[in-house]
């Protein structure tokens, strides 16, 4: 067999971290290849310095045993290697075929011939068996679509080696599984695959070999077929595997939160959600799947006040809250997790002694009789929610910009927990995290149920929606499908709800 | 690592102004005239005793016109309209002012209170179209400054002219009498032989600490500069954003109110039509100058009543005095440039040390 790539020492540095760090990697020709590692663990930089994006410190690549020096993707390309992003760079106001074409600097381009790219398109997804409708427009694709049109146009280009960033983090299991197929196609023809990921279970089950890396270092490669998910893990983070602790229900009568009938205002001839029922008892965790847009973010949002109703009844314990402000709702023990940590949840270009403020700054807890903030208060709180949710920072005086993703969001989570809430609202809260910061939060959202809390988690992953929830409701266009027990409750099962397959 | 930051944080502003005056020097030798000798000449002139005293009556309306500014800046709100809210609040508190007799305290707590009053009425308009009807508070207070400025030209043709008893023919308000005026400091801090210092330079370091109180130090301070930070996060917050918008623009206008205080009690006693206007944007550029910070914002404005001061003597020495004009808005330029380098610098030393953090356990 050739070596496909070959990479010897490969180092490379930003500005306080080592992202790289003496990279040695071989991987055969034909073969889907995965790599796996926490967020930060230098994969995304490895591959872009394969890419042709970033100029390696030190080190060398051979390509099919030639050693090349690339100085920009397209150095790349013509030696065979295309790369898709995690975020696609499709303009929607073309079609698929325009898509694929576009920016390629063949000379004949300068006719458009596309009748001829057309069939030569067709040629490709004949032969690696991906259907694609050149003709439709981007923007009446689905994700998994999208994603196959930026594979094709990879191909197209004439790639023999394909690099895949994190494909799947934006797929439902469906999708996942016809990827895969794809894939598997792919490497039947000759191509040989980079498979980015940090899920393990799709990992073991498409690669041939798996490398880790961690904190920037190649830890070891390994054969997918031998190694034990446990052991992937455990080279991954170094300690086990965190799985979502399933508890057993022990949740008390008492209502934490109850919607009666609520329906959103309609918002360009559609309505968010509709007609919502739903209750959540005091140490219990309600769980909400679905696709994102299909109205989860803003029933939650109309919970805390900041997204409109038409109808219905929000209650919070005994007391009917639809009139009070968001300031009120958040008075009367309210506390939000909201989905983008940096634009909704801190105020990024202030200290974390101030932002362990925002929410309560009204509240007796900072402000004073006078109307004065209580910074003293302020800086002692936001020292013990650095403690007790292991946010990693040189101190409180320290901007919420400088933390790291999983740092933030553990600031954020401790905030909210400890202004002790009678409901709390969880909007993705481990999203886009590394498995350290998760396990914590996971353990701290159980902590504060066992404890009695009321808690609403709305999350795109579905293992920890499974493993957190006491009960799962599925959201499809705005309504709830179906309730289900997260014990019979398995991520293919929730996948086929969320996009309307099963009712 | 607290103080070594706040050092580079001061540097930035004396780093821009030595690269403005090395920008000046430049520009003057261009033009044919010697630098050192222009420059000595203006610091000369500058420092006299009587220059000293107009620097700061001239710095005190200009402060002033910063801090209000300012106001809005902190929550991300451009209130352009300063200038037509502080002659809106002058002129019906001096026409006021000098219709009624009261005790002096009384007297000046009323034209005071009504300045500040219609000031932050003439502000709310701006506040309120944006949250009612969307309107951008730049577009609709550069409009109200059109609307007003012909409004008060109205009023003080119209109607408060002609209940003056003085044979003149330049529309003007009734002199106030002098329990209506605010006394110099001079007699007070045993001045003698220079002009008048006036009185209101208390009023104007009140302002600056009632500012800052108010911005920094409360909760109602809190909501404005979340609001300037992340808008989302402070509605999330509980932030409510029309209230917010129409109560900044009304602090914002109040605070405009007593730009007029100064020329008005001090040395003008009444509004004619070449009462001093324009401090409404020459605040825009103090209060970008002293980054919205109280005491950064009392130097510029020190700074540039310096600069106008001293620029006088240039006319008389054949150096274009325009080079003075030039010296503001290159200094502004830099100081504004300076401050994103440092930012940048502080920001990125911050991701620094928080990596370490991390990357040591
Ligand atoms: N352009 C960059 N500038 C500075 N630091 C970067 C840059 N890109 C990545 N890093 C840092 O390098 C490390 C590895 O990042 P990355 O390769 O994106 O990890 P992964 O893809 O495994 O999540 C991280 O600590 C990240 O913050
Ligand atoms: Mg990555």
């Amino acid at each position: 067999m050739t070596l496909a790539i070959n990479l010897s020492n490969i180092s490379k540095s930003f500005p306080g971290v080592k992202a790289n760090d003496e990279i040695n990697l071989k991987i055969q020709e034909g073969t889907i290849h995965a790599i796996v590692g926490e967020n930060g663990a230098g994969k995304s930089t490895l591959m872009k310095i394969l890419y042709g994006m970033l100029k390696q410190d030190f080190g060398s690549i051979k390509i099919f045993d030639n050693e090349v020096n690339f100085s920009s993707p397209k150095d790349a390309i013509s030696e065979g290697i295309g790369m898709v992003h995690q975020h696609f760079m499709l303009a929607d106001n073309l079609s698929v075929l325009e898509s694929i074409i576009l920016g390629m600097d063949r000379a004949s381009l300068k006719i458009l011939n596309k009748s001829k790219y057309k069939d030569e398109i067709n040629e490709i997804t004949e032969k690696y068996s991906m259907p694609l409708n050149t003709q439709s427009m981007i923007d009446e694709l689905g994700v998994g679509e999208k994603q196959r049109v930026e594979i094709i146009k990879v191909l197209f280009r004439g790639a023999k080696i394909l690099i895949l960033d994190e494909p799947t983090a934006v797929l439902v299991p469906q999708e996942v599984s016809e990827l895969f197929n794809n894939l598997k196609n792919l490497k039947d023809s000759g191509v040989t695959i980079i498979f980015i990921s940090h899920k393990l279970d799709e990992v073991l089950e498409i690669a041939d070999e798996i490398s880790v890396m961690r904190g920037g270092k190649h830890i070891d490669t390994v054969d997918a077929t031998t190694v034990s998910k446990t052991d992937l893990a455990e080279m991954m983070i170094g300690q086990n595997l965190p799985t979502p602790p399933k508890r057993e229900k022990n949740f008390t009568q008492d209502k934490s939160l109850t919607i009666k009938n609520l329906t959103a205002e309609t918002d360009n001839g559609r309505r968010a959600f509709e007609n919502i029922n739903f209750s959540i008892n005091q140490g219990e965790v309600v769980g909400i799947a679905g696709v994102e847009g299909n109205g989860q973010r803003e029933l939650a949002e109309s919970i805390l006040g900041v997204y409109p109703i038409e109808s219905g009844e929000i209650i919070l314990g005994e007391t009917t809250i639809n009139d009070l402000s968001t300031r009120d709702r958040r008075e009367s023990g309210l506390s939000f997790i909201p989905e983008d940590r940096q634009s909704q949840g801190l105020l990024m270009d202030v200290s974390l002694s101030e932002n362990v403020i925002l929410g309560k700054q009204s509240s007796t807890k900072y402000k004073s009789r006078y109307s004065n903030i209580k910074f003293n208060e302020a800086s002692k709180n936001s020292n013990a929610v650095i403690d007790n949710f292991d946010v990693r920072t040189p101190g409180n005086n320290t901007l919420a910009l400088a933390l790291s993703g999983g740092n933030q969001q553990k600031f954020v989570v401790g905030r909210e927990i400890e202004n002790k809430p009678s409901l709390l609202i969880a909007s993705q809260p481990t999203r886009g995290i590394d498995i350290g910061a998760q396990s914590l939060i996971w353990n701290k959202l159980r902590d504060a149920r066992d404890g009695g809390l009321g808690v609403l988690l709305i999350s795109a992953d579905l293992d920890e929606l499974i493993g957190l929830s006491d009960r799962i409701y599925v959201i499809y266009e705005g309504n709830f499908v179906k309730e289900l027990d997260p014990e019979n409750a398995t991520p293919e099962i929730l996948g086929s709800y969320m996009t309307g397959l099963k009712t | 690592m607290k103080l070594s930051l706040k050092l580079t944080t001061l540097l930035a502003p004396v780093f821009a102004i030595i690269v403005a005056f090395g920008l000046s020097t430049i520009m003057l030798y261009l033009i044919g005239e010697d630098p050192i000798e222009t420059f000595k000449i203006m610091y000369d002139y500058g420092k006299t005793g009587k220059s000293i005293v107009s620097i700061l009556n001239r710095s005190v309306p200009l402060y002033i016109s910063a801090v209000a500014v300012a106001v809005g800046f902190k929550m991300g709100l451009f209130n352009i309209g300063v200038e037509s809210q502080y002659l809106m609040g002058a002129l019906l508190s001096a026409a006021l002012g000098a219709a009624v007799a009261l005790p002096s305290f009384l007297h000046i707590t009323l034209i005071i209170f009504v300045a500040v009053i219609s000031s932050a009425f003439w502000a709310a308009i701006a506040g309120y179209l944006k949250v009612k009807k969307g309107v951008h508070e730049v577009i609709s207070t550069i409009m109200l400054n059109y609307i007003g400025t012909g409004i008060i030209a109205y009023l003080l043709a119209n109607i408060f002219f002609e209940k003056v008893e003085l044979s003149t023919t330049a529309p003007q308000t009734d002199l106030l009498p002098e329990t209506a005026r605010i006394p110099s400091l001079n007699a007070f801090l045993g001045i003698e032989d220079l002009p008048n210092l006036h009185g209101f330079i208390i009023g104007a370091v009140f302002i600056g600490i009632l500012y800052y109180w108010i911005v920094w130090k409360t909760s109602l301070g809190f909501d404005l500069r979340a609001t300037g930070s992340s808008p989302l996060a402070a509605k999330f917050s509980g932030a409510n954003p029309a209230r917010l918008t129409i109560l900044a623009m009304m602090i914002s206008g109040a605070f405009a109110g007593f730009i007029g205080i100064a020329p008005l009690t001090g040395y003008f006693f009444k509004y004619t039509t070449d009462f001093p206007s324009g401090l409404g944007f020459a605040g825009i550029t103090v209060a970008l100058l002293g980054r919205n910070h109280p005491v950064g914002m009392a130097l510029g404005a020190i700074l540039l009543s310096f600069l106008e001061r001293s620029a006088q003597i240039l006319d008389l020495k054949d150096v274009p005095k325009e080079i003075e004009k030039i010296m503001q808005a290159v200094i502004v330029l830099t100081v504004v440039v300076a401050y994103e380098v440092v930012k940048r610098y502080v920001t990125n030393r911050q991701i620094k040390e928080a990596s370490k953090v991390v990357a040591n356990d």
